[in-house]
């Protein structure tokens, strides 16, 4: 079956002073209908660099390269530039890491709602205007007629976090890419977002890519995740199984950091991973997880290729946790 | 007998602030009435959303916002008359972020030494001594004492905030969410070397966090505060296994701990954010409350305590039998 998005092999350099930044190296993923994947990883690890090249939304100097990067029955990587923007914000569209910064000031909240729809869509400005006020029925926001002539300073971040949710929906896309949607919110509104992202999933049967480094959210929201280290994945699978099973040290060491009620005693010492995460500049080989590994051995300078188990699950490590089964 | 390392009673902090274009300013009540009793080496964990008024009674207790009313006791003395030098030897800090509150231009044997130098507290070699003494004890290797802060990871620097904060000795560390911008695997780090430096010195915490499980973790009591006033105040084992006011079920609610399979919890929370310039009448939590009844729009509950848990709420759920697992 055909996937609605599918990466194979993508790579993102980026050019700096310091020397050449690798900030996604042959990361390969897909998605399908009303399906949430998960790209969890700590700071720097290139998470949001992958969603902007699916977008083609890179810096300025960026070169982005891959096998395939396919949407529905668009080739992403020769699609012109016209046709790209067309795509984004239609059937592709995003809710950025910061709504403030993706917000525009000086336009009212309806504006802004409206404008990509009549871009896209040949529809009248009242059609739009319709639409506007029942997304923002949908995603929780009452009196939509007087907080559409708002601006975004008169919002609290909850109430601007879900107007950006609904402004990634004006198009019906078909996939969302939500990037940290909830990071900046309290933990009673991050629930409620959540709950209305995947609620609205399930009604327009969407494909999600949710971006996140919070396990928790994961857990709960996602059905597969991709976990990336260094620009690179390390481990996928079904979110059950690797929690369950993790087979990266790296997935493992993350699973100890954080403390899970009822499972770690309280003041106990957590798990840590020590050292940090090196910046892939220059020439890089080996596992990039190496140098802050407790299984590492002599072996772990050589490249290490991503191992298949069964369709989805795989892991980039030489060390094969016992019994483990390698399915051909 | 248990000393008293802190104590709050009944302060307030009011901010007067614009209403808007051509209209008087009006006041905000940032912190409306809080009574804290912070036992000498025990961990209070402060929790609630945003703008709920957490890091203004941080603020108030470090002497670097007066309160409107009330007074604060650390030591069993007055805030108000001692001099700032002397609630700095009792009373250390730790803001959240690890990047902007170290001085990007100092070395970071000057940002550790900072408090000794600024109340001119012994000489410049006892300052050095003091700086590889304090390095050792969080943890950083002395190679970095001539090193910028932008040359350290987030890590780091944060261990570097917390050795500036340790090098005056003092009784009561103040950690403003301490952890909230690293990563998972630095939290860590640094939440073990907090719990490591309190059994070691005896230290008294106050840690403020929006993560309830770095909380539950870390606090021996939790105060869970709403639009500037404390609704609930237990130990944490019978907080979190016995919420007793609607606003603390649903924050605790909703933690997502990392069980696959549990989905999304449904808080029933009512989403009009409360405007802290015009607070609801009675219970300001009725607005968004599944239980509010007439009462809760026009009274304002009292804190009650009843076996060392303390709850403002009319209708508070029923106490069950005490937790016996802390
Ligand atoms: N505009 C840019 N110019 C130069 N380097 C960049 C730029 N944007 C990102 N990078 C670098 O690319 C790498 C990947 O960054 P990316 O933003 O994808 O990380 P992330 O996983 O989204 O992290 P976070 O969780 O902090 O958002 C990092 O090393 C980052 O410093
Ligand atoms: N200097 C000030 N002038 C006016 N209002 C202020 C000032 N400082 C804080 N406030 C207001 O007081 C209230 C409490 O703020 P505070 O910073 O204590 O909240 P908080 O609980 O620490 O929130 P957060 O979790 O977002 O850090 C907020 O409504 C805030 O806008
Ligand atoms: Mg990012
Ligand atoms: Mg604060």
């Amino acid at each position: 079956m055909k996937h609605l998005l599918e990466v194979k092999h993508l790579f993102v350099d980026l050019p700096l002073p310091a020397g050449m930044l690798h900030a996604v190296r042959d990361v390969s993923f897909h998605l399908d209908m009303g399906e949430t994947l998960s790209l969890v990883g700590e700071s720097g690890c290139g998470k949001s660099i992958t969603a902007l090249a699916l977008m083609n939304i890179l810096p300025p100097k960026a070169i982005r390269r891959a096998e395939i990067l396919r949407f529905e029955d668009t080739d992403l990587l020769r699609l012109p530039d016209e046709q790209m923007a067309q795509l984004r914000g239609a059937k592709m569209a995003m809710i950025f890491q910061e709504p403030m910064t993706s917000l525009d000031p000086c336009y009212t909240i309806g504006n802004q709602l409206e404008e990509a729809i009549l871009e896209h869509k040949g529809i009248s400005r009242h059609q739009a205007r319709e639409r506007a006020v029942y997304l923002l029925d949908k995603v929780g926001i009452t009196g939509a007629d007087s907080r559409l002539k708002q601006y975004p300073h008169q919002l609290s971040g909850g109430l601007r976090q879900r107007i950006m949710i609904a402004m990634g929906l004006m198009c019906g896309p078909s996939v969302i890419i939500a990037d940290e949607p909830t990071t900046a919110l309290d933990v009673t509104i991050q629930a409620q977002i959540l709950e209305l992202l995947a609620s609205l999933q399930r009604e327009f049967n969407m494909g999600m890519i949710l971006i996140t480094h919070d396990l928790g959210v994961v857990a709960r929201v996602a059905d597969r995740l991709a976990i990336m280290y260094c620009g690179q994945v390390v481990e996928t699978g079904y979110t059950a199984d690797v929690f369950a099973n993790p087979l990266h040290p790296y997935t493992r060491g993350l699973l100890d950091c954080i403390p899970v009620p009822g499972k770690t005693k309280p003041g106990d010492k957590l798990g840590s991973i020590a050292g940090i995460v090196p910046t892939p500049i220059g020439d890089l080989f080996g596992c990039s997880f190496r140098n802050r590994c407790p299984q590492a051995g002599a072996d772990c300078v050589q490249n290490v290729d991503l191992l298949e188990l069964s369709p989805g699950r795989a892991f980039r490590c030489l060390d094969r946790p016992e019994g483990l089964e390698v399915s051909s | 007998m248990i000393q008293t390392a802190l104590q709050t009673e009944q302060i307030t902090k009011t901010y007067m602030v614009s209403g808007g274009a051509f209209r008087a300013k009006r006041p905000l009540r940032a912190v409306n009435g809080v009574s804290l009793k912070v036992p000498t080496g025990s961990v209070l964990g402060l929790v609630g959303e945003s703008g709920c008024g957490k890091t203004t009674v941080a603020k108030m207790l470090l002497g670097l916002e007066k309160c409107t009313s009330g007074d604060i006791r650390i030591a069993d003395a007055s805030l108000k008359s001692l001099s700032s030098k002397q609630v700095a030897r009792y009373v250390q800090p730790i803001f959240q972020d690890p990047f902007s509150s170290l001085n990007p231009r100092k070395r970071i044997r000057k940002i550790i030494s900072l408090p000794l130098r600024a109340l001119g507290i012994g000489t410049p070699a006892e300052w050095d001594k003091k700086v590889d003494e304090i390095m050792e004890v969080v943890g950083l290797p002395s190679r970095l004492k001539d090193n910028y802060p932008n040359q350290l990871s987030g890590g780091q620097r944060q261990r570097v905030a917390v050795a500036r904060a340790l090098i005056m000795r003092p009784e009561v560390v103040l950690c403003d969410e301490p952890t909230s911008a690293l990563d998972v695997s630095v939290q860590a780090q640094i939440l073990n070397l907090l719990i490591d430096l309190q059994t070691e010195f005896n230290l008294t915490y106050v840690v403020i966090s929006h993560d309830l499980a770095v909380v539950e973790h870390i606090a021996t009591r939790v105060a869970v505060m709403y639009l500037g006033r404390v609704v609930e105040e237990a130990a944490t084992a019978e907080l979190f296994h016995n919420p007793r006011h609607p606003y603390t079920q649903a924050l605790l609610k909703s933690i997502l701990s990392p069980d696959p399979g549990l989905g999304l919890p449904r808080t029933h929370l009512g989403i009009a954010y409360p405007n802290p310039i015009d607070p609801p009448s009675g219970c300001t939590f009725h607005p968004r409350c599944p239980l509010a009844d007439e009462t809760c729009t026009q009274q304002e509950p009292q804190p009650e305590r009843e076996q060392d848990h303390l709850v403002a709420c009319f209708k508070p759920s029923p106490s069950k039998e005490k937790t016996h697992d802390a």
